[in-house]
């Protein structure tokens, strides 16, 4: 390999270093060195041209190679001939090399590479070349080794001390000044003296950049040193504070319509691949498509994309091998979620959710699914109306609200209609929903509904609070007297809950009947 | 167990879900079906012939859990309940239905075990006299919906073992037995 080798994310897009900007892609390209035929050519892959680097992604599966912009020492301009125009488009420059011809910026030797365009769409390869003169110019590698003797890899520019002016290539708030900055920079030269000002703009904004590296550097040192003490809550929410800052610094380089041309849904597809793993497992397996178009337009900061463009993006998926996925709820409701995501498992947690006795006797509502799922509760929805089609869980909707109960309808017997099986969901129901009091002396009291809808328990003694006798409803007594009744009511100031109350009526040596409220 | 009356209502009867009309198929088919077994139980038990879907019906309403039926799903229970030849509507626009907890056919086998009983394989009855008369006291004939028997009355004259006796009025119409 004469070329240095370049990562790749798991889903094929460069991993770019410490402020370095993607400007310009070209697909089906190859890589040659023409006067050194034992080097082998890179065939057909995907160039990045970068504000460092010249990267080659190839289609297959094979390792990604970059051209340090560091070691060209000449590009040369393009030959206009009659022959030139039948054949696919060249690029060549010259670069460093080993004596062993590997490229190297510290080599002593040169050669020349050429880039053979094949690519019939993307931008033009003079546009490719243009850009290529630009980002060599920039020397954008002098400003980042210049700052790798200290621990952060951005230092404050001096103001014009280079040959070219040195274009900051962060992005989210500091890319909204690189904006002006280039448009300052196509206005007259007489605008110097504003141009100081804007200068003194960018130190600030990297000193941000700055701020948010010293925390990404917190965070990482964190995870490594003290992952014992990560379950502490304090410092879950500091780094969930941190993530969430650094998640507003942005993206650096997004892939941007200029930048990529023809190739920009693709390569949106990829970064938004890699972009939404956090974010997916943050939110258990799953997250709203909405939810994701906010948060990835928020790390762009500037260059925002449209909902058509993220929806194009994630339908690209399904022609990479990408960890994630697009899917489209029966309702209509999409989301994205990792190929490993099983619905089996959220199905196991809803069904133990509704066989709960509090579940059995009212239900669940989609924001008490979300509470125990830890998800939002259109997801919870979601979920809950896929196992009700599944058959697994059913539908209660009334003015108290929509519910689901766990299905019974396959234990309910037509033929002996009285019939409850003495195991399954349905006894459990039933146990649930009747309260049978087994007060410490054996004594049990019987429930009855009476005509005014309420059920009325009579009998049994409560005997004192040590021995607190619990009903099945979980209701608990602490006053010691004979039960005289106790009823069953609904209670009417919680609209939205349809819990049940119990109130005792006690006799206490008193002649009167005081009722104990219990809930 | 709670009742309803006299009536014995199942478990499943506090079950919230019961009440709503379910949108999945499969559970649906259940809950139609225990429905229909439930409705038919009871008017049979209750003597009822008519469900009217605009007037209260006992069964389509649970005051313990504060759930009743929909109109729609009112309308769901009895119609599975005409497909089946349970019932039938009286009107088009199902307001009236008529629950025929024995077949039509079981109706006028019923009306000829009660005429060979009382002897009266020869006799003329009038329709009122077989309803509400002293000798069908105690059978499930007593009382029974005119309609339906009319309904029995008609089969049986169709298969020759009685005539029926157009009078002036609906009151006097009369019946000829003629069973040997």
């Amino acid at each position: 390999m004469w070329l240095p080798v370049a990562q790749l994310t798991s889903n094929r897009r460069p991993v770019l270093n410490q402020g370095e900007v993607e400007s310009c892609l070209l697909s089906s390209v190859d890589i040659v060195c023409e006067e050194n035929p034992n080097l082998p050519p890179f065939k057909s892959g995907l160039l990045t041209l970068t504000t460092h680097r010249i990267l080659f992604t190839p289609d297959t599966s094979s390792n990604a190679v970059a051209i340090p912009l560091e070691a060209i020492t000449h590009i040369f301009s393009s030959k206009k001939s009659i022959k030139a125009m039948f054949a696919s488009p060249r690029v060549r420059f010259q670069v460093t090399t080993t004596g062993e011809g590997s490229v190297d910026k510290n080599g002593s030797k040169s050669a020349v590479v050429t880039l053979v365009c094949r690519g019939k769409s993307g931008p033009d390869p003079d546009v490719f070349v243009g850009k290529l003169w630009e980002a060599w110019r920039g020397r954008a590698w002098e400003a980042s080794s210049e700052g790798s003797g200290s621990s952060l890899a951005v230092t404050v520019d001096q103001g014009g001390s280079g040959a070219g002016v040195f274009k900051m290539p962060v992005v989210g708030v500091s890319g909204i000044l690189r904006k002006e900055q280039e448009m300052w920079e196509s206005t007259d030269k007489s605008l110097q003296d504003a141009f100081q000002d804007l200068n003194a703009l960018m130190s600030k904004a990297k000193e941000m950049v700055m701020l948010a590296e010293k925390m990404r550097q917190k965070l990482l040192s964190g995870s490594t040193n003290q992952s014992s003490s990560s379950t502490d809550e304090e410092l879950g929410t500091t780094k969930e504070e941190m993530q969430d800052w650094l998640l507003s610094v942005g993206i650096a380089s997004p892939v941007t319509k200029e930048a990529a041309g023809a190739l920009y849904h693709q390569q949106l597809s990829r970064q938004l691949a890699d972009f939404v793993k956090i974010p997916i497992e943050r939110a258990g397996g799953m997250i709203n498509l909405i939810d994701v178009y906010c948060l990835f337009n928020r790390a762009r900061g500037t260059e925002l994309i449209s909902p058509d463009d993220l929806l194009q993006a994630c339908t690209l998926w399904e022609k990479f091998d990408v960890p994630v996925m697009l899917r489209k709820f029966d309702s209509g409701v999409m989301v994205i979620q990792n190929k490993s995501h099983s619905d089996e498992e959220v199905l196991a947690r809803i069904k133990s959710l509704v066989l709960k006795p509090e579940a059995l006797r009212t239900g669940v509502s989609a924001s008490d699914a979300a509470m125990t799922l830890g998800i939002a509760p259109a997801m919870a929805k979601e979920h809950l109306l896929s196992a009700e089609s599944k058959g697994m869980l059913c539908r209660d909707v009334s003015p108290d609200g929509f519910r689901f109960y766990i299905s019974l309808f396959e234990e309910f017997h037509g033929d002996d209609m009285y019939i409850v099986k003495e195991y399954g969901n349905y006894a459990a129901w039933v146990a649930a929903n009747t309260i049978s009091f087994r007060w410490p002396f054996g004594r049990v009291g019987t429930v009855r509904a009476g005509s005014d809808g309420f059920r009325t328990v009579t009998g049994g003694t409560v005997t004192g609070p040590s021995n607190e006798p619990r009903a099945h409803a979980g209701c608990g007594l602490t006053r010691v007297g004979t039960v005289l009744a106790c009823r069953f009511v609904r209670c009417a100031n919680r609209r939205s809950w349809t819990r049940n109350r119990l109130v005792f009526f006690l006799v206490q040596g008193s002649k009167h009947k005081r009722p104990i409220v219990q809930g | 167990m709670q009742k309803l009356g006299e009536f014995k209502l199942p478990h499943f009867f506090n079950y919230p879900p019961y009440f709503t009309l379910q949108p999945v198929r499969d559970t649906r088919e259940k809950q139609i079906q225990l429905w229909k077994e439930l409705i038919l139980d009871y008017c049979r038990t209750q003597k009822l012939f008519v469900i009217e879907l605009e007037k209260d019906f006992p069964l389509f309403t649970n005051p313990t859990i504060e759930r009743s039926l929909t109109h729609e799903a009112k309308d769901a229970f009895l119609s599975a309940l005409v497909s089946d030849g349970r019932a039938e509507w009286m009107d088009k626009s199902h307001r009236k239905c008529l629950i025929l907890w024995h077949r039509i056919q079981d109706w006028a086998e019923l009306v000829l075990r009660y005429v060979r009983e009382n002897g009266l394989e020869d006799s003329v009855m009038t329709v009122e006299e077989i309803r509400l008369g002293t000798e069908s006291r105690g059978t499930e004939l007593h009382g029974m919906d005119r309609t339906i028997l009319m309904r029995a009355l008609k089969l049986l004259e169709h298969k020759g073992k009685l005539a029926i006796f157009k009078g002036t009025s609906t009151d006097d119409e009369g019946v000829k037995f003629s069973l040997q």
